[in-house]
């Protein structure tokens, strides 16, 4: 599970973000809703540990991370945390498959080649593995970034407006897959976004 | 997935700019090499060739002509020089060997030198096939020279007048190669080595039966070029140059000397081409910096997703620097590559005209040093960039 307690952030000598408590039960789905600039981005990038609080405590599962080193944070992040960022961005002169590589490698695990060839079957992408990411579509490189999101099987899944971008049919696909690949890994789903659309989706919500 | 083979891919996909500061790096570090290797074996030539013989006495001219055409055979000699003037100097009591030498004539290009036996003693050559010579008109072959000229004992040539190819032919007066030398590593190697008689009778007009004259040792009235001089003490060093350039009409010059003479008028040119092949170094260790400072600003967002994946601050500076490490290394290598096979190229054309040359085919340990140089300065060309990948704030993904 999910559990921040206290949580505050300055930032240039004022608080950017205050959360004083807030949970997410294992395996269940949650929304993180605000307008631009209400500190969704950095809430998630506080729960990945790639900011520490100003206060307050972060938990995941059993692992308080606010009290790791950057280094464990790092080891933390790769093992634990499957990021989908807004921009679903890829590593463009690596190909589909060395993307997941890559991120398995990031993680101290092995490749595993025939599980990364599921995932993406998972995704309908199969076919799409041997391509460079440059080369992607729009709607093929979220599929990717997805994929990426969950080759390590995380415990925490953090997608940061992965549908702001998208129309309604696809803003409705790219949920699907989200919420069907964290089940399939049994990850807590958080999913930060400005996008109204999607709010009443989600009975579990956290507005910013 | 690994961290180098990152690094490879993005040096790979953009081939044409990679490529351009590998050679960049590679002309300027060939150059260096190929300066070092014409240098070294220059200079160990000279001193190999020049190292048997102490003092050389001819023509009164320029004492380095005297020495480049007599020691180490590549340029027209002085003059020439009564033997009989040669044969007082050669007897003197500071003397310990005295060696005739007799220019003028050449065979495709490699010299004919009438001389003696004490022409080989001086050089410690030894003959690997057939005799030494006895006889005019009698020629042993230094080992380069047989190769080149594809004569063996037995076979007969005729020389040309003059030293250059197109001389006008003697083919009156044929020779005949009695021996082949073995390998000495000095200009003995290229010389076609004839009794000093062989020169005289070719360029005198004989009645009948004259040429046994020479057989016989008459030598009055006779010249050479020079005469190769071996000290018997050193203090004949500071005598007897003196002495021949006082109260003769000949000059002495000493081959050191005027080897090192040569080689500081060499280093003048040499020099130049080194600050030219530093500048080209260090121009294309800053195109490496650029190259790297660019990367790290095209691919901010790339490290920071890294860092989202989990790569420690450690791991983005290893990107850059093996990025950096790479076009070095590859820079180094082909430069390596390219100063041995310029060295080897430039080595076949001298020799074309020159008794002596360079090889490729050979290490200077100097090498080491420069490759040492521009691997360290290449790892800290890519010691910023790489520290500031290292200092990269990984949020700037989420807040795009």
């Amino acid at each position: 599970m999910l559990e921040i307690r206290n949580l505050r952030h300055d930032y240039g000598g004022r608080t950017v973000l205050s959360v004083p408590s807030w949970s997410v039960p294992k395996g269940e789905a949650s929304l993180v809703i605000g307008a631009s600039g209400s500190g969704k981005s950095t809430l998630i990038a506080i729960i990945a540990g790639l900011l520490l609080p100003t206060a307050g405590e972060v938990r995941v599962g059993e692992q308080e991370i606010t009290r790791l080193t950057g280094a464990q944070r790092d080891a933390y992040r790769a093992r634990h945390i499957g990021l989908a960022p807004q921009t679903l961005h890829l590593i463009g002169v690596l190909s589909v498959r060395d993307n997941l590589r890559l991120a398995r490698r990031l993680a101290c695990l092995p490749a595993d080649d025939a599980l990364l060839d599921a995932g993406l079957a998972s995704l309908g992408i199969a076919q799409l593995a041997a391509h460079k990411a440059r080369e992607l579509s729009v709607g093929e490189a979220q599929r990717v970034a997805i994929a990426r999101a969950v080759v390590n099987r995380p415990a925490l899944i953090l997608a940061d407006e992965p549908t702001s971008a998208l129309d309604d049919a696809n803003c409705a696909k790219a949920l699907a897959l989200l919420r069907e690949q964290a089940a399939a890994c049994g990850a807590t789903l958080v999913i930060a976004t400005h996008d109204q659309r999607i709010r009443d989706h989600f009975p579990r919500r956290l507005e910013l | 997935m690994s961290i180098v083979r990152l690094a490879w891919a993005y040096l790979a996909s953009r081939p044409l700019l990679t490529l351009l500061h590998v050679a960049m790096l590679a002309i300027g570090v060939g150059t260096v090499i190929l300066l070092m290797l014409f240098t070294a074996q220059t200079e160990e030539r000279l001193a190999r060739d020049a190292s048997p013989v102490d003092l050389v006495v001819g023509a009164k001219g320029s004492p380095l002509q005297l020495i480049l055409s007599s020691v180490l055979h590549v340029d027209v000699p002085t003059g020439n020089i009564p033997y009989a003037e040669a044969r007082k100097i050669g007897a003197g009591p500071m003397v310990a060997a005295a060696v005739p030498v007799s220019l003028g004539d050449s065979f495709r290009g490699l010299r004919i030198v009438g001389t003696n036996a004490g022409f080989l003693a001086l050089y410690s050559a030894r003959v690997d096939k057939g005799r030494v010579f006895e006889r005019p008109m009698e020629a042993v072959l230094g080992s380069e020279a047989a190769r080149r000229a594809r004569l063996a004992p037995g076979a007969k040539f005729a020389g040309s007048h003059g030293l250059a190819e197109s001389g006008p032919a003697h083919a009156a007066h044929p020779y005949e190669v009695v021996g082949i030398l073995a390998p000495t590593g000095t200009v003995v190697d290229r010389l076609v080595l004839t009794p000093l008689e062989s020169v005289w009778e070719v360029h005198e007009e004989h009645k009948p039966g004259e040429a046994d004259k020479h057989a016989a040792g008459e030598s009055e009235g006779k010249e050479i070029t020079s005469l190769l001089v071996k000290y018997r003490t050193p203090l004949a060093a500071a005598i007897l140059p003196r002495q021949v350039n006082s109260n003769t009409a000949m000059q002495a010059a000493s081959p050191a000397y005027e080897s090192a003479k040569l080689m500081n008028l060499i280093g003048v040119g040499v020099d130049a081409m080194r600050v030219l092949a530093v500048v080209i170094m260090v121009t294309a260790a800053v195109s490496v910096f650029v190259a790297l400072m660019s990367a790290l600003q095209e691919r901010r967002y790339d490290l920071a997703l890294l860092r989202t994946l989990g790569a420690r601050p450690g791991t983005l500076f290893a990107l850059l620097a093996a990025e950096g490490v790479t076009l070095v290394v590859a820079g180094v290598i082909l430069g390596l590559v390219l100063g041995h096979a310029a060295a080897e190229a430039l080595g076949r054309w001298i020799a074309r005209s020159n008794p002596w040359s360079i090889t490729g085919f050979a290490w200077v340990s100097a090498e080491a040093g420069v490759v040492a140089v521009v691997l360290l300065a290449g790892v800290a060309t890519s010691l910023l960039p790489a520290m500031q990948a290292y200092r990269r704030d990984p949020a700037i993904l989420l807040k795009r």
